[in-house]
């Protein structure tokens, strides 16, 4: 990546995290048509072209160094943010290994990673870091694991034990979430914690998720985008602070909506583990405002169309209830009711 | 699965029992294998000069050393030509495919206490199990039946420091495991593995289910090779072709050798990835996994094509 890390942008409070044109550029649209509805849209996670968003495996953005203060700032409050139960330690030291051997493999000139037998040595370049350990060795880091490592890490991740045909949601570092908790979910198999889903039950969705899942094989990871909007450019849209973030929703109007209303899409990506075959979950989350997407025509005239023919159950089921009307109120001007190009590139 | 592969060296051959031969794999490219946790298999691909073999074997070397890979083949009595290919054709040095492991039969995190059992080659995902269970703080025991000393494979591979934690049973010595014994007094928590001889697998699953265990603590693992039967043929719809199924390969390898893929993993009738719709019938599938329910046996409306086959006048198959 060639973008500079924006080391000052916030994600609460003053809100001045924004996209430079490269970043609207990559951003991942998750609308391939004029309209939207869940299907099980998994694909295998091969990199893709230079430059985009899944050229690696995990994606370092200009947002990485605030993203990762971000997370501090909530581990500070609430240290419940991550969790792990005592039989994932295995699957903690998958993660970090995975995570670091990614990073030092992808972006060579801002991390990096030695080994010697299970004596590793690791190196942040944007954080400043620098850590020696014992693979293996809980004791030889300053925090478990996955804490260590994903603080470290844009987006959430939630570790996953497989047993008795289902998947466990068992570990995980949860700060960037679109309004669900892993306090509360912890200890819940896949079907349960995505119980709120509405209509994707129905339609089988988890029952062939799950199927897949459990078939999920190393070295052959998956990924798929999700989406939904959020007032502000806030990260941290937990159900444990909404009284912070619940009532800006009553604060947009057409005028506003540009600045205020966010699309908001996941890009999750999962991965059998090694040698615990737990399996992670990742849930990369990124941000651009109405009036950033608006800089692309195309993406201006598919979001209000989107937005207009959204199933009334997913309008809910994303919160969007109070705010639809002046986001799509806003994007009207930008579009003529010219077609749109397939697909999801800006042209 | 159009699975991307491995391609390894194999370093050494021992022959470690009159039946078993122990393979030990190394990738080309240097370096480390991928990380695996015990229990795991490897799908072997053979370039055999008739005809590609793809068998299942579990790996049994340890999870903390990854070298190299360790395999066990047991000569089977009917081959149809994987474990000959390795028993009597591959040499020292000669290079190999595998896919990256699978684990079906994975150690229970949440166990309270472990009891594996093994009958003969079931013997090898343990093995590399056992790695993990003595760096661990739940205790575990291993049941190993076998014919007799001779066939004991690996015994030196358990060693000093597994000697309180196994107990042998030799059939020539009378020496049989009492499996109603085993499992009537075990604390709650227990987890009970077991993997060798079909029969055994029944026995432990009976014995384990007349004393109340709850399915979630009994594991077991066998893979099928597929069987040997008369020869059908199938039409696959999608791909609109006839294939012929000759007695001594199976339905999916038929299939793949016509040129259409089938996803798979195991190609042991365990894992349900080949999992293929039968369109029409007019005659007798022959189910050989361990997938299928017996309920799904009997609508006739779907196959493992990894090892069952068919006695059909006519039969179509989704793919």
């Amino acid at each position: 990546m060639n973008a500079i890390f924006k080391v000052n942008e916030t994600f609460r409070n003053d809100f001045t995290f924004c996209n430079s044109p490269a970043a609207i550029r990559r951003f991942p649209l998750p609308f391939a048509e004029d309209e939207y509805m869940y299907s099980v849209n998994i694909e295998p996670h091969l990199p893709g072209p230079q430059g985009s968003v899944s050229e690696f495996a995990f994606d370092v953005d200009e947002h990485y160094v605030a993203e990762c203060h971000e997370r501090e700032i909530v581990l500070a409050n609430e240290p419940l943010r991550f969790q792990a139960l005592p039989h994932m330690m295995s699957a903690q030291w998958d993660c970090l290994e995975l995570i670091m051997e990614s990073l030092a493999r992808d972006y060579p000139k801002h991390f990096s990673l030695s080994k010697r037998n299970n004596h590793w040595q690791w190196s942040n370049g944007p954080l400043n870091m620098e850590q020696r350990f014992t693979f293996g060795d809980a004791a030889t880091l300053p925090r478990p694991p996955l804490d260590y490592i994903t603080r470290q890490a844009q987006g959430d991740f939630v570790v996953m034990d497989q047993r008795e045909g289902n998947l466990w949601c068992e570990a995980g570092m949860v700060t960037t979430q679109a309004d669900w908790s892993l306090d509360f979910d912890m200890g819940m198999t896949f079907k349960e914690w995505h119980g709120p889903v509405p209509l994707a039950h129905e339609m089988g969705v988890f029952d062939r998720a799950i199927k897949f899942l459990l078939n999920l094989r190393l070295g052959q990871p998956v990924r798929r985008l999700n989406w939904t909007m959020t007032v502000n450019p806030r990260l941290d849209t937990s159900p444990e602070n909404y009284p912070h973030w619940g009532p800006d929703r009553a604060s947009v109007n057409a005028a506003n909506a540009g600045d205020l209303v966010h699309l908001r899409v996941e890009l999750q990506g999962l991965w059998r583990l090694p040698r615990s075959n737990a399996v992670v979950f990742g849930i990369r989350c990124y941000l651009i405002s109405l009036r950033e997407l608006a800089t692309i025509p195309k993406w201006a005239r598919r979001v209000h169309r989107v937005l207009k023919k959204l199933h009334p159950a997913l309008v809910d089921y994303k919160g969007l209830t109070r705010y639809r009307e002046p986001a799509i109120a806003w994007l009207a001007p930008f579009d003529d009711g010219s077609p749109t190009t397939p697909g999801t590139s800006p042209e | 699965m159009s699975a991307q592969t491995i391609t390894v060296e194999i370093t050494s051959i021992a022959q470690v029992t009159p039946l078993i031969k122990h393979f030990r794999l190394k990738a080309t490219t240097g370096g480390y294998l991928p990380a695996f946790s015990g229990g795991s298999h490897i799908i072997v691909v053979m370039r055999g000069q008739k005809r590609i073999h793809r068998n299942p074997y579990s790996l049994l070397s340890s999870p903390n050393r990854l070298e190299h890979y360790e395999i066990a083949v047991r000569r089977m009595d009917e081959s149809r030509g994987g474990s000959h290919f390795l028993h009597d054709v591959v040499k020292i040095g000669d290079q190999l495919e595998i896919a990256h492991p699978v684990n079906l039969f994975g150690l229970e995190k949440q166990a309270r206490k472990h009891i594996l059992i093994a009958g003969g080659i079931g013997i090898t995902p343990f093995l590399a199990q056992l790695e993990d269970l003595r760096c661990g703080e739940v205790p575990y025991e291993l049941h190993y039946s076998v014919r007799s000393h001779e066939h004991a494979a690996f015994l030196q591979h358990l060693g000093t420091r597994e000697a309180t934690r196994v107990s042998m049973y030799y059939d020539n010595e009378g020496a049989t495991l009492n499996f109603e014994e085993l499992l009537a007094k075990q604390p709650l928590g227990t987890h009970v593995y077991v993997c060798g001889p079909a029969g055994m697998i029944t026995r432990v699953i009976d014995t384990a289910r007349s004393y109340g265990w709850p399915n979630s603590h009994v594991h077991w693992e066998q893979f099928n090779a597929p069987p040997v039967g008369d020869a059908f043929d199938v039409f696959l719809a999608r791909s609109k072709i006839s294939v012929h199924v000759v007695p001594d390969q199976s339905l999916l390898e038929c299939i793949e050798a016509a040129g259409v893929e089938v996803p798979y993993l195991c190609r042991g009738g365990v894992c349900g990835f080949c999992h293929t719709r039968v369109l029409e019938l007019d005659g007798e599938l022959l189910h050989h996994d361990h997938y299928l329910s017996a309920n799904e046996r009997t609508t006739g409306k779907s196959i493992m094509p990894c090892v069952s086959r068919a006695k059909a006048k006519r039969l179509v198959l989704d793919l």
